[in-house]
């Protein structure tokens, strides 16, 4: 298939569209409103239900049904909204029920701003909701990689039977740029015989639930989907990584953030200062053993990220204490400048910072 | 020998955990028999809410799914949407209709979602140890109205068939109650008219049961349901408030 010119808020759409989803429930909110807009057009035209929800909450637990009704199944929202449908994806964690998520982030806390942040990282890697559980978080940083993590998003969520989200934010949603549907790799599934779709009276009754009311009980499901996640962190860590051997100084970023800083890295690399770069893609699980590969000539990993310090916590226990940990960050849906970050990479590698 | 009366088949063997003289098993027995005689058993999809009847889904001989408080009415939505073809049905508490969930039920119905909601309405939160419901009686002591429920603190109980019924995509209401025999069979009989609203693609359908909670209210099981009879019935008045046969 041959490239084509789309805005990423499109690109969700019909990445999803490409991977399956039939079924979109969501409520408008900027900067993520192109989602339920394309999705109200080309959804129903691809046999599909697009569904205007009352309310996030509503939106969220109308996944749930769709999700358990055996369906593949979305919603789209941005960091406000993505608050409100935390009790619908720790619920559906609970139920194990795959659903995608996608949130276009941006400025909060509480209303906050429309423009783009990350400031959600803690509550998307962390859980969100109440409870003991996680969801595979992709962050992906140009509308390639929308449709890309998209279409894989959807097989994650079938293979582990979990929520996935899609941490993007609102710069990511606005831009335009050329993408290509590539067929994603297969992926053998395992079948659905758990749905609820009527019994025809030829089987037991399926129950979709996360209640447990015995301590012991609750304690085994937790263990349960716990395996699940372990196995996450072991097959579906997801990263970009180089120049970590020889450099002088690690950057570590994820989503727009990276491109900035990859731009200040050339700078860099113009004034003779040799820059690697860490780029989460999946921000849950994280890339913690990447950071073993940075070489002895480092003196200092800076990580940049558009909030007040939320991965860099992930990045010190990747780093593990064994060199000084940076923060550039910028807040409230203002974007970092190149030149910002070549500053701090200056006064790293000359040991000014 | 003949079988003069047996459990519905649309309900599982498991024990029902509801205290003695509570309704809700007579409320199950209905909707379970309602479904095994439409014949649409095997179709359906129930969705539990949150509180006493937060386990009907090991009640149920059907396929279920619990939802978050309140949230039943948009799962129902969801699965509804999904499967079409399938016969959906929510069972919500006073609690999960009238306070949390009001959205989800309002919205459902103006959508015209093709659902059915029976909604058991005891006036008290029963599981959480009989706090004041949006329900409660004007007067009625609850854990949270230590003094009675006042107008001026909490405003009058919601009346929620009524409401439903201003709705155009709500077309089958009915409030009904459970506290005599002529009753429960006219119960039944509204039960059943909600299920064929949904199968003959009609539109939202809400049966409101008013039900008794001796263990929260105070009373022996007997006088659970007096108190229901002159206490509930003349603020709720039971009938039909909407009904897609009659173009009401």
């Amino acid at each position: 298939m041959s490239k084509v010119l789309m805005k990423g808020n499109e690109a969700v759409g019909a990445a999803a569209i490409e991977a399956g989803c039939k079924f979109f429930f969501g409520y408008p909110i900027t900067p993520s409103s192109e989602i339920p807009e394309y999705m109200s057009k080309a959804l129903p035209e691809a046999g599909g239900v697009f569904l205007q929800a009352e309310s996030e909450i509503a939106a969220i637990n109308m996944v749930y049904g769709a999700a358990g009704a055996g369906a593949r199944a979305m919603t789209a929202s941005s960091s406000p909204g993505i608050s409100l449908k935390q009790e619908g994806i720790t619920y559906a964690a609970g139920a194990e029920l795959p659903c995608v998520i996608v949130n276009m982030m941006r400025g909060g806390p509480g209303l906050g701003s429309i423009q783009p942040s990350q400031s959600d990282y803690f509550q998307s890697t962390r859980g969100g909701g109440n409870g003991d559980y996680r969801t595979l978080c992709y962050a992906p940083a140009s509308v390639q990689e929308i449709v890309d993590y998209v279409m894989l998003a959807f097989d994650k969520a079938d293979y582990y039977r979990n929520p996935v989200l899609i941490c993007a934010d609102g710069m990511i949603g606005q831009m335009m740029e050329a993408v290509e549907f590539k067929e994603p790799a297969h992926i053998d599934l395992p079948p659905k015989d758990w749905t609820t779709i009527g019994t025809a009276e030829k089987r037991k009754p399926n129950i979709i639930n996360s209640l447990y009311l015995e301590a012991e009980v609750l304690q085994d499901h937790n263990r349960d989907i716990d395996k699940k996640y372990k196995l996450m962190e072991e097959n579906e860590v997801l990263y970009e990584a180089y120049g970590l051997e020889d450099a002088d100084v690690v950057l570590v970023s994820f989503g727009t953030t990276s491109r900035i800083v990859k731009t200040a890295m050339k700078q860099a690399e113009k004034k003779g200062i040799k820059t690697g770069i860490i780029r989460p893609i999946t921000i849950w699980p994280f890339p913690y053993d990447v950071f073993k590969n940075i070489g002895n000539k480092a003196k200092g990993v800076l990580t940049v990220e558009m909030n007040l310090g939320q991965m860099i916590d992930d990045v010190k226990i990747g780093v593990s204490g064994k060199l000084p940990v940076y923060f550039n960050g910028t807040q409230g849906g203002v974007v970092p400048t190149p030149a910002s970050i070549l500053e701090d990479i200056e006064k790293i590698a000359g040991g000014t910072k | 020998m003949t079988i003069v009366y047996e459990k519905s088949r649309g309900l599982t063997d498991t024990p029902l955990h509801y205290c003695p003289g509570c309704t809700h098993g007579v409320i199950h027995k209905l909707v379970a028999e309602s479904m095994v005689e439409l014949g649409i058993l095997g179709d359906a999809i129930g969705v539990a809410p949150v509180g006493c009847s937060v386990l009907a889904y090991n009640y149920f001989n059907c396929d279920m799914q619990e939802a978050a408080h309140g949230r039943a009415p948009a799962v129902a939505t969801g699965i509804k949407r999904t499967l079409p073809d399938k016969f959906v049905f929510t069972y919500q508490g006073d609690g999960d209709l009238a306070s949390i969930g009001t959205a989800e039920v309002v919205h459902a119905a103006h959508r015209g979602e093709k659902i059915s909601t029976i909604f058991v309405n005891n006036a008290i939160y029963g599981m959480t140890g009989g706090q004041m419901a949006p329900t409660t009686l004007i007067g009625q002591k609850t854990t949270t109205s230590p003094l009675g429920r006042t107008v001026e603190h909490s405003g009058r109980p919601i009346k929620i068939s009524e409401m439903i019924a201003t709705i155009d995509g709500a077309k089958f209401v009915e409030r009904v109650s459970v506290d005599t025999p002529a009753n429960i069979r006219k119960a039944k009989k509204a039960i059943k008219k909600a299920f064929k609203c949904q199968l003959e693609g009609k539109g939202f359908a809400l049966v409101e049961v008013l039900s008794a909670c001796p263990t929260n209210w105070g009373f022996t099981p007997v006088k659970a349901l007096d108190w229901l009879r002159d206490n509930m019935i003349p603020y709720y008045p039971l009938g039909n408030f909407r009904d897609f046969e009659e173009g009401k």
